[in-house]
């Protein structure tokens, strides 16, 4: 056998640890929580606009968040926006070719998303008294206009960062091209749990709840699918998760974050079975990006 | 532009005296590690143990010996940065601070650095690292500075058996070829040049002979651009999210139009 069972082998770790994994799971909660709700505002009973409002909710203090743990991770914090503007020309600074230079372009973007889908939707709840605001949320044009553009940054923020790790030259991140479409996917699953957790916190039960449920469980299965592929497509190299990493992705990963949730909804979805499904995702979502950022740098 | 100039690294002429490591960190004034106290790796005497930050040569050996230790050889190297044509730091590099100079090599700029470590992971050779005093990646710039007052680098001015030399590309290259005829006429038939052609990366500026496989100094076979799973790895997310979309659409929509068909029927049905 081969010691080195392909060319990244030779590379260095970056050494992007909680900060980074942490990022991963809020990037994607707060893209996630906002493609669903502009999904849920767009396509889905008047009444459940409580469960839209939601994700709006939850998007803007994930983004946030993001932001100070990405700044926390720079050795030179107070260089941040070096990612934006030129430090030497003051020119902006773009690569369309370098994700992570696109997606320091994006968070920007979908951060102001976020901050006006999160106005429109406490005035739409009248929690704020600037009634004005109303505008930005749907079913007016703009708002629907604003839900469709924000919700497609969305997705960009929570998958580029699988994009991101594919556009290197580490072992696992950079030998399978399906990270992106991984890190979307539970992005999805991750958020509608959490919308459903929250939900249920506050004791809603608007129709919607059921269908986000629904939802997640087909989001699951779609996950599994696309861990199985993964797996695949990595050829010699799965061979890097023969250890304790591939042991939580095994048991954390697949087990607990979704075989147990697609078992609890197979069983039926009663309230304690819809919370306890929507906590293992959670679980298991964040365990995913502990295995996906660690176990490439351990090799 | 100047003509592209780099490093040929003869690696059976090294003797692993370790003098460019040296003047390296000399010329370019970085910190020892560990403030100075000596720590050995039990690696051979190998006690720098990598390319990093502070490190920015690294003499590396090898020991190939059979078991009973009646026959062997030593491989030294002396590795640096490969100053690629198509450099991976370079390319993913979001702040711009990574730079193409006037010589064809590749440099890091300090003072626009912010540390975010995309070129640690892009670089296929695990050249570049943090260093700890200015918290920005760093590397070999190939004495950028004492290049553009026309002086050569400080390793290979050090350099005692010249196994590092340093020229135009043009000139190593033919120089490289020539010595490997050479030792292939006196017997020594593995010896090949590593990276001397644009094959690996459009050509390495800092090019090796080598006499035994790749992997065997630490260095990847087939080293590649991190960008070749851009394309596939943005069509396949786009894939997830117009999947996720569509799943979205189907279990949100469904109902409702389920239920606004039931309503039209009460409605409908109704006297």
């Amino acid at each position: 056998m081969n010691a080195f069972p392909s060319s990244t082998f030779f590379s260095a770790a970056p050494e992007w640890g909680w900060l980074i994994t942490l990022y991963f799971f809020f990037g994607g909660l707060a893209g996630g929580s906002y493609f669903l709700a502009s999904l849920i505002d767009l396509f889905a009973r008047p009444q459940d606009r409580p469960l839209s409002r939601l994700g709006f909710y939850i998007a803007f203090p994930c983004i946030v968040i993001s932001g100070i743990l990405l700044t926390f991770d720079l050795h030179r914090p107070l260089r941040f926006w070096h990612m934006l503007i030129e430090s030497n020309t003051y020119q902006p600074m773009l690569k369309l070719w370098s994700p992570m230079s696109v997606g320091s372009w994006a968070l920007v973007i979908f951060g102001a998303f976020s901050f006006v889908s999160l106005l429109g939707a406490l005035a739409d709840a009248e929690r704020i008294p600037w009634p004005a605001w109303r505008e930005v949320h749907p079913p007016s044009i703009l708002g629907r206009f604003v839900a469709v553009i924000g919700g497609i940054f969305g997705f960009y923020v929570a998958g580029y960062t699988g994009v991101l790790l594919a556009v290197t030259n580490r072992p696992i991140w950079s030998d399978t091209p399906v990270l992106g479409l991984l890190f979307i996917v539970s992005a999805a699953s991750t958020s509608a749990a959490l919308m459903i957790l929250l939900a249920d916190r506050w004791q809603w039960s608007m129709p919607g709840l059921l269908d986000l449920h629904r939802f997640d469980a087909w989001v699951i299965a779609l996950e599994f699918i696309i861990l199985i592929t993964l797996m695949i497509s990595l050829g010699p190299v799965l061979r890097a998760w023969l250890n304790a990493w591939g042991l939580l992705l095994l048991l954390g990963v697949v087990g607990v974050g979704m075989l147990a949730p697609l078992a609890l909804y197979w069983r039926g979805s009663g309230q304690r079975n819809m919370m306890i499904s929507a906590a293992l995702v959670l679980v298991g979502g964040f365990l995913l990006r502990v295995v996906i950022v660690f176990s490439a740098q351990g090799v | 532009m100047a003509e592209p100039m780099g490093f040929y690294t003869d690696t059976t002429v090294c003797i692993g005296c370790k003098a460019c490591e040296v003047a390296c960190k000399e010329w370019n004034q970085l910190p020892s590690t560990n403030g100075g106290v000596n720590t050995l790796s039990g690696d051979s005497y190998d006690n720098t143990r990598r390319l990093d930050g502070i490190h920015w040569r690294h003499v590396k050996f090898i020991e190939q010996f059979t078991e009973d230790r009646k026959d062997g050889r030593w491989l030294l190297m002396s590795d640096v940065c490969k100053h690629c044509v198509h450099a991976a730091c370079l390319e993913v590099c979001p702040t711009g601070a990574i730079t193409r100079t006037e010589f064809d090599t590749v440099v890091i700029q300090s003072d626009a650095c912010n540390g975010c470590r995309d070129c640690i992971a892009a670089c296929p050779f695990g050249v570049i690292d943090i260093n700890p005093v200015s918290g920005t990646a760093q590397k070999c710039t190939l004495c950028y500075d004492r290049l553009q007052s026309g002086l050569e680098p400080a390793c290979s001015k050090a350099c005692p058996t010249q196994s590092i030399q340093f020229g135009t590309i043009k000139e190593l290259q033919g120089r490289a070829q020539k010595r490997v005829e050479q030792l292939h006429q006196s017997g020594e038939q593995r010896a090949y040049l590593y990276g001397a052609d644009e094959r690996m990366l459009g050509g390495l500026n800092s090019f090796y002979l080598l006499v035994d496989k790749p992997e065997v100094y630490g260095l990847p076979p087939d080293p590649k651009m991190p960008t070749r799973n851009l394309a596939a790895g943005s069509m396949f997310s786009v894939l997830g999210a117009l999947l996720v979309g569509l799943l979205g659409v189907f279990n949100f929509r469904d109902r409702g139009a389920r239920e606004e068909q039931r309503r039209r029927e009460n409605e409908e049905t109704r006297p």
